[in-house]
């Protein structure tokens, strides 16, 4: 059982040496003659006159938040999904329960402008 | 893989598949930049590239060859080890998802890396790293335009990754495995027919949802706001170069090899079409999602930020949502 995931570990083993290899490339490769101007962030010619981490709108905070909530909800449906036909009715009303109480969310946060972006 | 019972043998035999199946992809992604360029440039009535070897085939590895020898530097005031890592994680992400990827190579013969009972879940869960790649490269980059982009793009990619997982749920539901092989094998008997069938048949809505949030998920046209250029320059791009540039767009390019090649498997019965070979089908089947991507870049403007959210909260999950429901239901009902 366990032993299907070994090809997966020297996929990986692999990918990470080829990646290794890149970035070590990319420092190779090419020439290195910085100074300061090319070193600045790019702003589009002006040169930045405050620290590019500043504070963010936390509609981007809440929208993670509910992708917490609503993913977790999405991990559920798997398993579940698997075994519907073995679950039947009973697996199908459980499911409708806990899928009711999250569209309730759902509409709750819907109507209190939660899911707004303007 | 009963053929290769020595132990050794086995992984050896592993391992040149492994590198194979990367050249293969690498390649693949290559020619998928240059039918991008083409066939935007048709549907643009001009050219495209055709000076660089036949037809252009050669334009890409005059791009990669060039970009290769370009001065990739780490601009002043960055953590230099994020923005290092990032590009390395989107590439990383977007490669291990064809670790499960089966391919059907001739008629009884299919081949895949590893042949794990979870493989969507597992494509999902590598798929989702891409996010911490544009967080971090945006992060990293300490530039107002990488973060911003690198929000945007975050919040995007969680909004839509909801709606792609839920739209696969009813095509589980009916073929109970998370397996690729088994759902590409599915058979359905009904009457007469006896054999295996498109799933897009039996779950439409899901593979218009699917199909949606797959878009959004690799950030492509019109869902391209991450790196929109009139806005924010490059986005989470918008620092990087050389090498290191050319590993973002790698991942961009896969990523949407992947969602192609999972759209054939899971709606479109994968490497099955008819009478033709099954590695041909498989091609044939991810040339026409990959047409299909250049086509909407080239037909459909960009959507505005707060519609992008919208569609995503409003739209594809709740519909996503009732997909589940409506399925569940008819399947238990009709099973009896």
């Amino acid at each position: 059982m366990l032993e299907s995931y070994v090809p997966l570990l020297i996929f990986v083993l692999i990918v990470l040496g080829l990646l290794g290899a890149l970035v070590t490339l990319s420092f190779v490769l090419g020439p290195s003659k910085p100074y300061k101007a090319k070193l600045n962030p790019y702003e589009s010619g002006i040169v930045p006159d405050s620290p590019a981490h500043r504070r963010m709108s936390v509609r981007f905070y809440l929208t993670a938040m509910l992708f917490i909530i609503f993913d977790v909800e999405a991990v559920f449906f798997y398993p579940w999904a698997v075994l519907l036909r073995q679950l039947k009715w009973f697996g199908l009303i459980e499911m409708g329960v806990f899928m009711g109480i999250l569209l309730v969310a759902l509409a709750h946060i819907w109507r209190k402008g939660g899911l707004e972006w303007d | 893989m009963s053929l290769y019972n020595d132990p050794i043998g086995h992984w050896v035999v592993v391992t040149v598949a492994i590198a194979l199946l990367l050249f293969v992809v690498l390649t693949a992604t290559a020619y998928t930049v240059w039918f991008e360029r083409v066939a935007l440039g048709r549907i643009q009535r001009r050219p495209g590239p055709n000076r660089v070897g036949p037809f252009g085939l050669l334009q890409l590895a005059a791009d990669g060859i060039k970009l290769a020898f370009k001065e990739s530097f780490v601009p002043a005031e960055t953590d230099k080890l994020l923005f290092v890592i990032a590009p390395t994680i989107a590439v990383a992400a977007a490669f291990l998802s064809w670790a499960v990827i089966p391919i059907g190579l001739w008629y009884n013969v299919q081949y895949w890396i590893a042949d794990v009972n979870i493989g969507v879940l597992l494509i999902f869960a590598f798929s989702s790293l891409n996010v911490y790649a544009i967080v971090i490269g945006g992060y990293a980059s300490n530039n107002k335009y990488s973060l911003l982009g690198g929000l945007r793009s975050a919040a995007q990619l969680i909004s839509y990754e909801m709606a792609l997982g839920l739209s696969l749920v009813p095509t589980f539901m009916i073929v109970g495995s998370l397996r690729l092989r088994d759902i590409v094998e599915y058979t359905v008997h009904w009457g007469w027919y006896n054999g295996p069938i498109p799933l897009i048949l039996l779950t439409p809505i899901g593979f218009v949802i699917y199909l949606m949030a797959a878009v959004a998920e690799t950030n492509r046209a019109p869902f391209d706001l991450p790196e929109a250029e009139q806005e924010l320059i490059g986005g989470f791009l918008t620092e990087y170069s050389g090498l290191k540039f050319v590993m973002f767009y790698l991942a961009e390019y896969i990523n949407m090899i992947t969602v192609s090649a999972l759209a054939a498997l899971l709606f479109f019965g994968g490497w099955y079409l008819w009478v033709i070979p099954p590695v041909i089908a498989f091609f044939i089947k991810i040339v026409l999602f990959l047409f299909l991507y250049i086509w909407l870049r080239g037909t459909f403007p960009r959507l505005r930020y707060d519609m992008l959210m919208r569609l995503g909260w409003k739209v594809l999950l709740p519909l996503a949502i009732a997909n589940v429901i409506v399925t569940g239901i008819v399947l238990v009902a009709t099973q009896g």
